[in-house]
């Protein structure tokens, strides 16, 4: 796993608008520059919002990426529950889910 | 001169985001009071704004993570966010880069802060600067808590940081406001958005009010974890304006749990 510069580069999307060009000119080519495994760069690709989520990645991220990949605010949270149902509990960090 | 004003209050991203989400009344209510406090704020006519925030990974990362950091810049941006998504739009906020390197240097002789002469503001600084100064045209001095990734520091430290701030304010001749801003209970970005656990925020500021210096550094990260969520780590901005304030008596405005908001909508000020 290599969660951290999964983390990287949404953070780098996020706040930087050359990255964001990057993403949008070719996205391929932007993952190249992560050690990310193959199912990080699938979960970023498709996007699997709800895998994302139970890898770990840190809400505060995750919220934005999904917002940029055209997710409503209900349809995120969604994503996230089905994530949960469909993979199993939050591997990582402090986004758990409480109620399940 | 000294510290001017002194407050706390709420910056989820759904208060500009998704106003139309929340019950009408608890909505106008929070946004009423919030501009009760742009008043006094105003009435104490600050030279600049001390806004003590949790970051959310706009600027500081897990590759370098200061447990606090002050911005030492003429002017910020912000939001980092989507312009539609939190209802805000991009402007630039002037900053005050030598009063900002004037506090970091008395600060420095009691906790190891950091500076950051680049800062990009997200929701956590930006709501409150919605309401606070919303002509953008007070300086404002960032402050970030390490609220996010974990090991945080020490509550007593966050109090500690709040009484070092307060100190190094009082030598400046500039007069100087300070507020805190973060959440108490709520699980933000998670399938639990929108749950509140009002009875522990209820307590959290009753010991807030009643300047209670063991009640509020004596929770434990854990203990907050459960009752409070990930977003409970944010208590840290409101201990460090307990601890800028000790002595002083304090009045909560308002507080009312707004689920669409996904936090305990609260608003505080500090009787200096």
């Amino acid at each position: 796993m290599s969660l951290y510069y999964l983390q990287k580069l949404i953070f780098h999307l996020n706040r930087n608008e050359h990255v964001r060009q990057r993403y949008e000119k070719d996205f391929e080519e932007l993952i190249a520059d992560y050690p990310l495994n193959e199912d990080e760069r699938k979960a970023l690709r498709e996007p699997d919002i709800g895998l994302l989520y139970v890898m770990g990645v840190n809400g505060q991220l995750l919220m934005h990426y999904a917002a940029l990949r055209g997710y409503e605010w209900d349809e995120y949270l969604q994503a996230m529950r089905d994530g949960v149902e469909r993979h199993g509990p939050v591997r990582s960090g402090l986004y758990a889910m409480t109620e399940t | 001169m000294s510290l001017v004003f002194a407050g706390v209050c709420s910056h989820a991203p759904g208060i500009t985001g998704r106003y139309e989400r929340a019950d009408k009344t608890l909505r106008e209510g929070f946004h009423d009071h919030m501009h009760a406090m742009r008043r006094r704020l105003e009435a104490a006519r600050p030279d600049a704004l001390i806004v003590v925030a949790a970051e959310h990974f706009a600027n500081f990362f897990m590759d370098n993570m200061p447990a606090y950091c002050l911005g030492m810049a003429d002017g910020y941006e912000g939001p980092v966010e989507d312009e539609e998504w939190l209802g805000i739009a991009r402007a630039r906020i002037p900053g005050n880069a030598g009063l900002a390197e004037r506090l970091v240097g008395a600060v420095l002789n009691d906790v190891d802060v950091s500076y950051a002469q680049e800062w990009k503001f997200d929701h956590g600084v930006m709501v409150p600067l919605r309401f606070l100064t919303p002509r953008y045209d007070l300086p404002v001095i960032p402050a970030n808590i390490n609220c996010q990734g974990p090991p945080l520091t020490p509550l007593k430290r966050a109090w500690k940081f709040g009484e070092s701030l307060r100190r190094a304010c009082d030598a400046q001749p500039e007069r100087i406001a300070l507020i805190g801003t973060g959440g108490l209970s709520h699980w933000p970005c998670t399938p639990d958005s929108g749950k509140i656990n009002e009875a522990w925020d209820r307590e959290f500021l009753e010991r807030w009010v009643r300047d209670d210096y063991g009640g509020l550094t004596g929770y434990s990260d854990a203990e907050t974890y459960r009752e409070a969520g990930q977003g409970g780590f944010e208590i840290r901005t409101f201990v460090c304006v307990a601890g800028a304030t000790a002595g002083s008596p304090r009045e909560v405005l308002f507080y009312a749990p707004i689920p669409a908001f996904a936090v305990g909508c609260t608003v505080g000020v500090v009787q200096l």
